[in-house]
């Protein structure tokens, strides 16, 4: 197997076998910027997907249906997850198995406050006297969101970040399990096994009446999402160049390190997690808003595994690598909807076999790369 | 809050508590063992558990077992089923540590290649079951038919209670004794302490690797036919909420640790009975999440803390 | 939104669907959807349904050789998750004309807006929430009694049947399960003593049978299904407990006693469907040669439900907007029971019969009509 390491460091193996990202990297940079542009409109075209010998990548299961986009507009939620995920897996390396609970939090935090039918916006009308059509407005539930997600971040991360990896692995997994039966059990305020129906979008709630994000139509939504996900993508990349994000490769790479420099492991862990727990909060945000309607069981731990899962097979740390992977766990199975039943059983042996062949990953980051060579070296003889 | 409940019936409760959490210790000491040495998450050591419990149903469907068979019978088929699960939940954790985990740890793959790994592991099984056995409870027949043996004012302590709870302490010390007291015990130390410096003294590394995902096999396996003759149904993904639950306990009593395992066993199931009880049955896994937090906030490495090897050497 | 609708034309007809295709090149029939859990832990509950709306439209199409509708089916696992994209698909697929389904309550209510917008008829057989009717919602129509019905029946039956002086009452903690029990309490009064909240994918019942001991009842009445209610039960056997059991239809399942074993003899489940001899014209008997077995629960309900779309279609009903207004005006005698809509889409209450079933030797033995004082 060849190595991006070995590339930089010796011309002669350069000539002969160079990845296509390192082609990639020594084009000029007006090149580089027409090649995204174009990535980026080809991104924007794919819910019209048309082109002759591409079309057996729609996933519509009926002639005349057209689900094309609403799967589109899932891959897109769970590569803005991944993308969340991966600044608390990725770049600060910390083992998140509850991270459901976030997506939760910012998907209830919309229902809660933007739908009529939910008892705390009920309960907000009877207090102040206001009428029954009252409800929060959506863009101030996206600030609600936001927020809540980040508190409930840090609740969670304030006492479980001094644990070591594996014991915050569990606590986080058992985190996840306590939103979802908490709101499950709670009738009063969270609507309880029930649900919540008539979650309100960018045009307010859900109606036949509303003319770009309806019910039927999943194109203006992907394209939200889209946009979304490649604002964040923007904002993290500033994030990891930052100083921030070198505290957090300095506090990945060696703790005990990171602190005698002067880096405060707590402090940046805490960011971390706070952050990548706002992504989660707005992918469950705009999940819930195209729904329409929630209810506990869409959020259950297997969906936590998956998400970790998405962030492990694209390659851990690397952005393209964590949106590929995501797109590829949302979007295969239901390109293979045919597989019924067996899905998952195909889906677990998948993620088997991507983890036997390439263990760092599909898309592995450059820099993890080389760790995972470095560790390979290690190994002694005979085992 | 049901309190008149709690301490009306205290002794019942703490009863039904350990016989809960004896299950949960034993399928814990898996758990425990490959950590303490591998430093693993063997996330797929739940559905270890769960082919167990189906070898042991297959076991009694072919013998032709019916309900409350006579005492030769009865032993007959409890024996049948130990062997049955044993060998299939050892067979499986093997297998598992042959196919993925070996070759894993020659590529030197970094600990979450490891853990996604055993996830699609677990997948994979559960979902082969799933569709072989489909999604809905299977029944058991009764073999032992509960009886009360020992009724001490309000409590009473059932004979299948006594069974699991005495099977689990005795094979808690059997495996203490194996890891403390035998040289394959003495090896399992070693490769917990050093991995490199025990394969220099000559310890077959490999080996013992093996060893420990087979007793920890039927430790599960062992576990399966006393959850069988308990509870007498099984499903496809009875191992989810179990092994979460054994995994909790072995972090709870300090993972890596094997009286830990049995410790943390044993107080989450009393744990989750009194929480039950005090609210009802659907808060006992939040309850248990709790006290492994608060636990976990002033003692980091659990009630007994992490050794495998260590102190006792 | 005029850019993208530029883009969507330069796209070619990929997406725009064509809706003047098939559908209208017949004078008569057209295409419907199915969809529930056909697949997952409570598919037995819903095949039989299935079935039963197959051999409506094979009997059909066999009686009309100029007029034939096509029926397809969805698998939705019984998850809303996986119900909404279907509800999208065939929203947009301009030749589905009605639709059958849902199943269950929660894929239901997830999918009742898109049905809604796209003007779609929806027809349950087997939705039983009382909230689905509730909410004013135009496409919805179920051809069987709701749970206010039922928690009813299920109230006289403990009453008068079993005599219960002091009822326990456990609830998985589901959408249905929760609704059912809501309504058997209110009912019931002073006489339900305690209650427990189960969860599911439970596995040990032991906190749970200890308040049932300690309450001193003498009949339990779960709500939920299967998967938790079959163990349950085997353990409160086995642990002495002698109090009667009842439950609801979602334990009308063959799954149930056969999980349950021994320990399901003598337990009564109810049901606001109908006993297949019960069930009008040739139906059991043609489901029997069909499928050699009898139909199960809702199965002359599944039949029932495409059989007033397919009477639509006969009439010369083609478009979605004439069948909506053909169901919601129905008024025929069907197979389960005389089929007429209230304007909330729930079907007559009078001619809603509440069944109870007794289990004997592993088998639902249809035991009377529950009748409704009120």
């Amino acid at each position: 197997m060849t190595t991006d390491s070995k590339v930089e460091r010796d011309p002669k193996v350069e000539r002969k076998r160079v990845s296509i990202g390192d082609r990639w990297r020594a084009l000029p940079k007006w090149q580089r910027w027409l090649g995204f542009a174009a990535f980026v409109a080809f991104l924007y075209y794919l819910p019209l997907l048309g082109i002759p010998g591409l079309t057996w990548l729609r996933t519509d299961y009926i002639a005349n249906g057209n689900n094309w986009a609403g799967v589109l507009f899932t891959c897109a939620v769970y590569v803005l997850i991944a993308l969340g995920l991966n600044v608390v897996i990725g770049l600060a390396g910390l083992l998140d198995l509850g991270y459901v609970g976030f997506y939760a939090v910012g998907a209830y935090s919309v229902a809660l406050f933007g739908s009529r039918q939910s008892p705390v916006v009920q309960a907000i009308q009877d207090k102040f006297g206001l009428s029954q059509e009252w409800a929060m407005l959506w863009a101030v539930c996206i600030i609600i969101a936001l927020v809540l997600a980040m508190i409930s971040g840090v609740l969670l991360g304030w006492p479980t970040l001094r644990l070591r990896g594996d014991y915050l692995a569990i606590v986080t997994l058992g985190f996840g399990e306590i939103i979802q039966r908490v709101v499950r059990n709670s009738v009063s305020w969270s609507g309880g096994p029930a649900g919540i129906a008539a979650i309100p979008g960018p045009e307010g709630a859900p109606s036949a009446d509303n003319k770009v994000f309806g019910l039927l139509d999943a194109k203006p939504w992907y394209w939200l999402a889209l946009s979304v996900v490649l604002l964040i993508v923007f904002l993290v990349r500033r994030l990891e160049n930052s100083r921030v994000g070198r505290a957090w490769l300095a506090v990945r790479e060696d703790e005990d390190a990171a602190a005698v420099m002067g880096v405060y492991p707590f402090k940046f862990k805490l960011w971390a997690f706070a952050i990548g727990a706002a992504l989660g909060g707005l992918s469950g945000l705009l999940f819930a808003s195209r729904a329409g309607f929630i209810e506990p069981n869409q959020f259950n731990a297997q969906l936590s595994i998956l998400f970790v899962a998405m962030v492990v097979v694209g390659g851990a740390g690397n952005m393209a690598g964590v949106a590929v992977g995501a797109f590829l766990l949302a979007y295969l199975p239901e390109r293979f909807r045919d597989f019924a039943e067996w899905r998952f059983l195909v889906f677990g042996l998948a993620l088997v076999i991507v983890m036997l062949i390439r263990p760092q990953g599909l898309f592995p980051s450059r820099r993890r790369a080389r760790e995972l060579q470095d560790r390979r070296e290690e190994v002694p003889a005979g085992v | 809050m049901n309190f008149d409940e709690l301490f009306g019936h205290l002794g019942q409760h703490t009863v039904d508590g350990l016989a809960k959490g004896s299950i949960y210790a034993l399928v814990a000491l898996g758990y425990t063992l490959v950590y303490g040495v591998l430093k693993l998450i063997n996330f797929a050591h739940s559905e270890v558990f769960m082919v167990g419990t189906f070898a042991v149903l297959g076991t009694w469907t072919v013998m032709g077992a019916t309900n409350n068979p006579g005492i030769g019978m009865m032993l007959v088929f409890l024996a049948a089923g130990l062997v049955a699960g044993a060998v299939a939940s050892g067979a499986t954790a093997v297998a598992v540590e042959r196919i993925a985990y070996k070759r894993l740890r020659t590529m030197n793959a970094p600990p979450l290649a490891f853990l996604i790994t055993a996830i699609g592991l677990s997948l994979v099984l559960s979902e082969a079951f799933g569709v072989w056995q489909g999604r809905l409870v299977k029944g058991m027949p009764t073999i032992v038919p509960q009886e009360v043996v020992f009724q001490i004012g309000n409590t009473a302590i059932t004979n299948t209670q006594l069974i699991t709870v005495v099977a689990a302490i005795l094979m808690m010390i059997g495996l203490d004794v194996f890891i403390n007291r035998t040289r394959y015990g003495r090896g399992v130390r070693a490769v917990a302490q050093n991995p490199d410096t025990a394969a220099l003294m000559g310890v077959n590394k490999d080996r013992v690797i093996m060893l420990i995902f087979l007793l920890g096999g039927l430790l599960a396996g062992a576990a399966a036919l006393l959850y069988s003759v308990r509870y007498g149904n099984t499903r496809f993904n009875v191992g989810f909420i179990l092994g979460l639950k054994a995994f909790t306990a072995a972090v709870l009593g300090g993972i890596g640790n094997l009286r830990g395992a049995l410790v943390g066993g044993l107080v989450l199931g009393v744990i989750e009975v009194y929480a039950a009880t005090l609210t009802s049955s659907n808060w006992e896994d939040v309850a248990a999440f709790v006290v492994l937090v608060v636990v976990l906030l002033f003692r980091p490495t659990g009630l007994l803390g992490e050794s495998l090897g260590r102190a006792r050497a | 939104m005029g850019l993208a609708a530029a883009m969507l034309a330069a796209a070619g007809c990929q997406d725009s669907g064509n809706s003047d295709g098939d559908a209208a090149a017949a004078d008569c029939g057209g295409k419907i959807a199915i969809f529930g859990a056909f697949t997952g832990p409570n598919a037995g509950l819903v095949i039989p349904s299935l079935n039963g709306a197959k051999m409506a439209v094979k009997q059909f199409n066999a009686a009309n050789a100029n007029c034939k509708v096509t029926m397809q089916e969805f698998d939705t696992q019984g998850n809303a998750d996986q119900a909404t994209p279907i509800a999208n698909q065939v929203a947009q697929d301009q030749s589905f004309l009605a639709v059958i389904g849902g199943h269950f309550s929660g894929e239901s209510k997830a999918t009742m807006p898109i049905y809604e917008a796209a003007g779609l008829v929806m027809v349950s057989p087997s939705a039983t929430a009382t909230e689905l009717t509730a909410a004013g919602n135009k496409s919805f129509h179920r051809v069987v009694g709701n749970d206010g019905t039922q928690a009813a029946a299920a109230v006289e039956y403990i009453k008068n049947v079993q005599k219960g002086q002091k009822v326990f009452l456990i609830d998985d903690g589901q959408t249905y399960g929760v609704g059912i029990i809501d309504g058997v309490k209110k009912g019931l009064g002073a006489t339900a003593v305690a209650s427990d909240k189960v969860q599911t994918d439970q596995t040990n019942f032991d906190a749970t049978i200890s308040k049932i001991k300690s309450s001193g009842a003498d009949t339990i009445a779960y709500g939920g299904y299967t998967n938790e209610a079959a163990p349950l039960l085997k353990q409160a056997r086995a642990a002495g407990v002698k109090a009667k059991f009842i439950g609801f239809d979602g334990l009308y399942d063959p799954g149930f006693p056969s999980g349950a074993g021994d320990a399901a003899n003598d337990a009564i489940v109810t049901c606001p469907c109908l006993p297949a001899d019960k069930a009008g014209g040739t139906f059991s008997k043609d489901y029997q040669a069909e499928y050699g077995q009898a139909p199960g629960s809702y199965g002359a309900e599944g039949y029932d439900g495409a059989t007033v779309l397919l009477d639509g279609f006969k009439a010369g009903k083609k478009t979605r907007a004439d069948l909506l207004a053909w169901v919601d005006a129905y008024d025929k005698q069907g197979v389960s029971k005389y089929i007429k809509f209230d304007p909330s889409g729930d079907v007559d209450k009078s001619k809603v019969a509440i069944w109870s079933y007794k289990i004997t030797g592993g088998k639902f033995e249809p035991e009377q009509e529950i009748k409704l004082t009120s």
